[in-house]
């Protein structure tokens, strides 16, 4: 037994060298910064500064993460009439009043409202001590949700019909797979003229489409079409890459298979239920994984096209690490956001993993 | 003993020539105009004038699209690989010196007697940067377009009131005329925001920080004053009066969509000045901010030059400054671009600045209305704040909440930076 830990470390030089440079690099790129980023969590660093790095324990966290409620009653006149305000909504009292130096309620000190729902009479105002990243966080989610089904899904649909063998497919294989190559910050700028409100040719086409019918759309000046824009272009832009996997997985699928089901007499749906689906099993879970991962990490489409706006409507974790990390010199911000987001990424790829491990 | 002779002739000459190589010093030198149609051309000139003057020192120009350029330099100091010259937008330079890459000019006060005040950049009584010029912006339009409606051309000692001012606006968005009345550049969603916009607040009585201490934003951006201006601010857009932050970058550049009639009024800056003319010439109104309580503002400070900390030849980086503040390379910059040279005797040289020139009224302008950003290492923070601030109320986001969202970030990056050493 001891005979295999010796020979993986010293009877093995020549895996050792030929795996260095890959080990070398992802240690320096990927182990060492997250290292860092992790000390830096717990820390005040910042970009540049005189100043010296002080240790702050959890501080970091806890104001990253911090939520509270409040439940307000509404504001009631002389004769115990509820207030109503010029839009005939009943008036609360101003956050504010509760949220800074207010000795009665010191845990929401300088916490600021996420959203709020009625409940009876009264009101719940739930709050955040980072508003903007909890909107970030909600976004990154909603934005891994629809493109890890939808994608994986799309680029299935895209591989099975072009799996064909048809003159000419492989033309059709390079177009999918085209927006791929290109770099997602010009496919970005491209897309920022296509759903342009005034006059990008989104809306043109809608309008010709409908013969005029159709109302120009400010597609990313809009707080609930700006994220749901980012979100089609960014599944148009990679679907190509996943498809490619997909026909990996569809072209070692034996052909005898499908014979011995065609002499079954099993319909189209059934071939795929059947044979197609589980040779895809492992397929499927990279692509999944992957999707996942890629979705997490939404970045670029968000810096180019909407920095983050309207109003928040498409923050997402990592431009939020990018934009207090680097843009605003704080460091230890960029990497508590940095630290929540691998323990997430960690933990879903964990739960994916177990639902989609080999069942025994 | 020929071939001898030869060989050491031959190793003689190269050891000479590799003597005179090293006695002339490599400067590199960045600055943020790439992409630009005139930049590039001007400063290859200064720095082509510049070593063919002197043997001491030879200079490399690299240049960067402006919206890498900061980005870039960021990074550089962080890896300690910036160029001697550093290119740097005056309200940035706080930071640079706060932080310990810039290193305090040679040049001195004397050498610069005569400068317009926003052209030099001044942190803790020590001069860190200077500029060949200084930009100014204005409400441009065309005198036929204000005559048509019925507008009053304004004067800096009677500008419009705020109430005069949207109320022209409301006119020509009646007429049906134009795609907008006014065009503030929301596409142009750097600097610019901050630059342009904060000298409104500063107009009705906020600021975006408090000057007196630089300690705390409380009060000035989220009092009274700063809540008036987010509801002005935010009914331009509700009302359609200008277009919003998914303006389409072509139209908002270089003024072109006011020089196509989609725009009647332009709030743009004497770099485009030049354009304008030569689209309008006579026609063309370069007027002064609007005041809404607190008189005209604008702002002041452009892009001026700095020595890094870092470099090593740093006589050679100053005796380069030097060079490129001449009269002559000011005025050519002018000429080029339609900016404001730094010194009266550089804009006599110029076409638009000379006395009577159809832009000498830019100098007025800045004399009369320019406001610096606040002086303050944490202006980096305090203008992405504002940036966004601006830019959720411009979007819908309700005025009290953004502001008092921005005075909480910039007062607990105040703390985490022990007050910025003020």
């Amino acid at each position: 037994m001891a005979a295999t830990p010796t020979r993986l470390l010293s009877s093995n030089r020549a895996g050792w060298a030929m795996a260095a440079p890959a080990v070398g690099l992802i240690l320096l790129f990927i182990i060492v910064p997250f290292a860092l980023a992790f000390g830096f969590s717990f820390t005040n660093q910042r970009l540049f500064s005189p100043n010296p790095t002080q240790w702050v324990g959890t501080a970091n966290f806890q104001q990253l993460l911090g939520v509270s409620t409040l439940t307000l009653e509404p504001e009631r006149d002389a004769s115990g009439a509820v207030v109503l305000d010029d839009d005939g909504q009943p008036k609360y009292p101003r956050l504010r009043s509760y949220t800074r130096n207010n000795p009665d309620y010191p845990h929401l000190q300088g916490k600021q409202e996420w959203f709020s729902f009625g409940w009876g009479d009264s009101r719940v105002f739930v709050l955040a001590s980072d508003v903007v990243f909890m909107k970030a966080l909600r976004n990154t989610f909603l934005f891994v949700l629809v493109v890890a089904p939808l994608q994986g899904g799309l680029a299935l649909l895209l591989a099975v019909m072009t799996n064909q063998k048809l003159k000419g497919i492989n033309f059709f294989r390079t177009v999918y797979f085209m927006p791929v190559v290109v770099s997602i910050v010009v496919v970005s700028l491209l897309w920022r003229f296509i759903y342009d409100g005034d006059n990008g040719l989104l809306n043109n086409v809608l309008g010709w489409l409908t013969f005029g019918a159709f109302e120009p759309v400010d597609w990313l000046g809009n707080p609930s079409t700006a994220l749901p824009a980012i979100i089609a272009m960014s599944i148009w832009q990679a679907v190509g890459f996943h498809m490619v996997i997909w026909l990996a997985g569809l072209q070692s699928i034996s052909p005898t298979l499908y014979e011995a089901a065609n002499i079954e007499g099993a319909s189209r749906w059934q071939a795929f239920r059947y044979v197609t689906w589980p040779g895809l099993r492992n397929t499927a879970v990279l692509v999944l994984i992957v999707i996942t991962m890629q979705a997490f990490a939404l970045f670029a489409q968000i810096d180019v096209m909407t920095k983050g706006g309207p109003v928040d409507s498409t923050q997402t974790m990592v431009f939020q690490a990018v934009e207090r990390g680097y843009r605003k010199q704080d460091i230890a911000a960029g990497s508590v956001i940095s630290v929540v987001l691998f323990l997430i990424v960690l933990t879903i790829s964990l739960v994916q993993g177990y639902l989609t491990r080999e069942k025994k | 003993m020929t071939m001898l002779t030869r060989v050491s002739a031959i190793l003689l000459a190269s050891t000479c020539l590799a003597g005179a190589a090293a006695a002339q010093a490599e400067l590199t030198f960045w600055q943020h105009g790439a992409g630009n149609p005139w930049e590039p051309r001007l400063f290859g000139q200064i720095v082509e004038d510049f070593n063919a003057s002197q043997s001491d020192w030879k200079v490399t120009l690299q240049q960067f699209p402006q919206a890498a350029y900061n980005d870039s330099v960021t990074a550089a100091a962080l890896s300690g690989e910036l160029p001697d010259i550093i290119d740097v937008d005056g309200p940035l330079m706080p930071n640079w010196a706060w932080a310990g890459y810039l290193a305090p000019l040679e040049i001195t006060e004397e050498e610069l007697e005569g400068f317009l005040p926003g052209t030099i950049g001044r942190w803790q009584d020590q001069i860190y940067s200077v500029g060949l010029w200084d930009a100014a912006v204005a409400m441009i339009t065309r005198k036929s377009t204000l005559e048509k409606y019925g507008i009053r051309v304004p004067t800096l000692g009677e500008p419009w009131t705020g109430e005069e001012f949207n109320a022209a606006l409301e006119t020509m968005k009646e007429s049906g005329d134009f795609e907008y009345p006014l065009d503030l550049g929301m596409w142009d969603k750097v600097e610019w925001y901050p630059y342009a916009f904060s000298p409104f607040l500063q107009s009705f009585g906020g600021d975006i920080v408090d000057r007196s201490t630089y300690q705390t934003a409380e009060g000035v951006l989220n009092g009274d004053a700063a809540i008036a201006f987010g509801e002005w601010w935010q009914g331009l857009f509700t009302d359609g009066l200008v277009p919003g932050t998914s303006q389409d970058p072509a139209d908002g550049n270089q003024a072109f969509g006011f020089r196509d009639g989609k725009y009647a009024i332009v709030w743009s800056g004497n770099w485009n000045g030049a354009g304008v003319l030569e689209a309008f010439g006579d026609d063309a109104l370069f007027l002064p901010a609007p005041d809404f309580g607190n008189g005209p503002k604008i702002g002041a400070a452009s892009w001026q030059f700095a020595v890094s900390a870092q470099s090593e030849n740093q006589q050679g980086a100053n005796a380069f400054i030097r060079f490129a503040l001449q009269d002559k390379y000011q005025a050519m910059f002018s000429d080029a671009s339609g900016l404001a040279p730094a010194t009266a005797t550089a804009a006599q040289m110029t076409e638009n600045y000379k006395e009577g020139a159809p832009m000498a009224v830019f100098y007025d302008l800045s004399a009369a209305q320019a406001l610096v950003r606040p002086v303050t290492p944490g202006y980096v923070v305090q203008s992405a704040v504002f940036r966004k601030a601006v830019s959720d109320i411009a979007d819908g986001a309700d005025v009290a909440t953004a502001l008092d969202a921005a005075v909480d970030e910039i007062d607990a990056d105040i703390e985490n930076n022990q007050g910025y050493g003020h």
